[in-house]
């Protein structure tokens, strides 16, 4: 491994019309990982093929910790070979005549056999594969075989490590325990670590920066709580998973009119000024909702009377669609532990009051 | 049996084996990975030689390989000798007839890598020669011996055009299989039924080699 003043942070800009359109601008800290998320064929694989020199975008410049390996303008690319990137494939694309050990000892920079090897068992210790050294991809299980890509990624001492998909191909199970695996791996390692998913739970457990594609764009690059709570546009908030999006009138600077009354809220952009017609999110996780029979101070914050038009047991989740009384046309959709739906009777048809938290309340510039 | 005819045939495959080996390899490697409009074209013409008849390749061989052809003009100058009824005539037309029978085994061995292994080996440090070396043949190398043994005995059971190309002069231009025609004319059956038999043998054992090593393929 690399020491400390190796590390390096991760600069892309990827610009073409076609075949694949891009407009892409992203970076990435050493030791930092960024969760790359987006709908199907939005670029976010494009994006990886990119970095690691198997695509070769019209426009572009990626650098790592200063060294360019791609500068389209001054017709600069390194290959592959030579970019020392660490790429676990969606399907992971392991060597099928070849075993766990030499799969990962062909990917180490190790100058003899013996050290290859060598280094090829650590890594597979280290990726809880001691024992299946000398298995063939088709004699390990999906997560053995993530496991042996991650491997070989790594024995590459790679600069940046780009994972694509990881964990698409394995069972629920196997891709919590690979998930914790690679929390825990990643605090050692020391490179940029880009993951692309369209699982937005897991961008949400690991990455320390999102960066939301759609049709080759960049949309927003910030970190998972901005991305989920200040989406910067409703494209943005769709695709995050967000559905509480309405239409208001701002009527002062702390205050917005909607279908279903009048808002509080604590923060309004500089650029939105009263009496603008916006549209605002509340995140489902800003809905709360008030316990039948006990009266709490909050409840005065934002009020809203609804009635309960579907519940949905999701194991210990329990989803909740609520129509609002004044408007019908406002569903609001969020999510409660099931207790606390047992416990405050809630059922469909019965009514309930929430409050949207006024400092979670956003206002689309 | 006529042993010189025998011993001819082997010739004759074995040469069309050494040559067709590397240049089918390189065709079948870029027919399997190339995006280029140009693919089905030369897939067409790789085709070819198995749809044309035999009196069709032979005449356009006569013609193209003769003294008045510039080509047959500059063997001549070079060597100062013909290619017609000749053993290179006798490769040369071994070597186009041959061609779909290389080519196509080994590119539906090459197709069957998933493009990113290549990039899987390129991205783990592997130039693209040791990607082929280390990666695509080892796993590519069963479709490149079904394609040998089929052009091994297609060659010896090759008639039609050798015997335009060639003829049949003992020694030097006739096979195995012109023998049997030769014998066949002379009203020699039993001889000819023994040569048919040998030929027949090494037929099925060649292509019983052939599946054989598609069963065996440890990997597919």
């Amino acid at each position: 491994m690399r020491d400390a003043g190796a590390l390096a942070d991760l600069d892309v800009r990827l610009n073409q019309d076609g075949p694949i359109p891009l407009d892409v601008a992203l970076s990435c800290t050493s030791t930092s990982l960024l969760a790359l998320v987006g709908p199907s064929g939005s670029g976010k694989t494009t994006v990886l093929r990119a970095i690691a020199g198997l695509m070769t975008p019209k426009n572009g410049v990626i650098s790592v910790g200063g060294e360019t390996w791609l500068d389209t303008a001054a017709g600069h690319s390194l290959s592959p070979q030579r970019r020392r990137t660490g790429l676990v494939f969606q399907d992971y694309a392991l060597f099928p005549h070849l075993t766990a050990l030499d799969t990962v000892a062909l990917a180490s920079d190790a100058t003899t056999r013996e050290d290859k090897r060598a280094t090829a068992a650590i890594w597979l210790k280290r990726v809880n594969l001691e024992g299946l050294e000398n298995r063939r991809p088709s004699q390990l299980s999906g997560g053995q075989q993530q496991r042996v890509a991650l491997a070989r990624a790594l024995a590459r001492d790679p600069r940046v490590l780009l994972l694509d998909e990881p964990f698409s191909a394995v069972d629920q199970r196997t891709r919590e325990r690979l998930k914790q695996e690679l929390a825990t791996l990643r605090g050692t390692l020391r490179c940029p670590i880009i993951l692309v998913t369209h699982d937005l739970d897991e961008a949400l457990a690991l990455a320390d920066r999102i960066g939301v594609l759609s049709r080759g764009r960049t949309l927003q690059l910030d970190t998972p709580d901005v991305v989920m709570t200040r989406p910067t546009s409703r494209t943005v908030a769709r695709l995050m998973g967000q559905m509480n999006i309405f239409n208001g009138t701002i009527t002062s600077a702390r205050r917005i009119q909607w279908s279903g009354g009048e808002l509080e809220l604590t923060h309004l952009p500089a650029s939105v000024s009263p009496g603008q017609t916006v549209q605002w999110l509340i995140p489902s996780d800003a809905i709360v909702l008030h316990r039948r029979g006990r009266p709490s101070q909050g409840e005065r914050e934002n009020p809203v009377l609804c009635r309960v038009v579907q519940l949905t047991r999701l194991g210990d989740q329990t989803a909740v669609t609520a129509m609002v009384d004044a408007a019908p046309d406002a569903i609001f959709n969020f999510r409660l532990p099931t207790h606390a739906a047992r416990r405050n009777e809630l059922a469909e048809g019965s009514d309930v009051t929430v409050s949207l938290l006024a400092d979670s309340l956003h206002v689309f510039v | 049996m006529d042993w010189p005819a025998f011993a001819l045939s082997l010739k004759l495959g074995f040469w069309t084996c050494a040559v067709l080996l590397p240049l089918a390899i390189m065709l079948a490697r870029w027919l399997a990975t190339t995006a280029s409009p140009a693919k089905p074209w030369i897939e067409a013409l790789v085709m070819l030689p198995l749809v044309l008849p035999p009196t069709v390749l032979g005449y356009y061989l006569l013609v193209g390989l003769g003294q008045t052809s510039w080509l047959g003009r500059l063997f001549a100058a070079l060597t100062g000798g013909d290619i017609l009824f000749t053993f290179k005539g006798l490769l040369i037309a071994s070597l186009l007839v041959n061609i779909p029978f290389a080519v196509q085994p080994m590119q539906r061995a090459f197709e069957a890598i998933k493009p990113n292994i290549r990039e899987a080996a390129w991205v783990s440090g592997l130039s693209r020669w040791d990607t082929f070396r280390r990666i695509e043949w080892p796993l590519a190398w069963p479709g490149v011996a079904s394609a040998l043994a089929l052009v091994l005995a297609h060659t010896l059971g090759e008639f039609g055009v050798l015997l335009l190309v060639g003829g049949s002069i003992p020694g030097e231009t006739r096979t195995l299989s012109i023998s049997i025609y030769d014998r066949l004319q002379a009203f020699r059956n039993d001889e000819a039924a023994i040569m048919a038999g040998a030929l027949l043998a090494f037929a099925f054992a060649a292509l019983a080699v052939v599946h054989l090593s598609a069963r065996r393929r440890p990997h597919a």
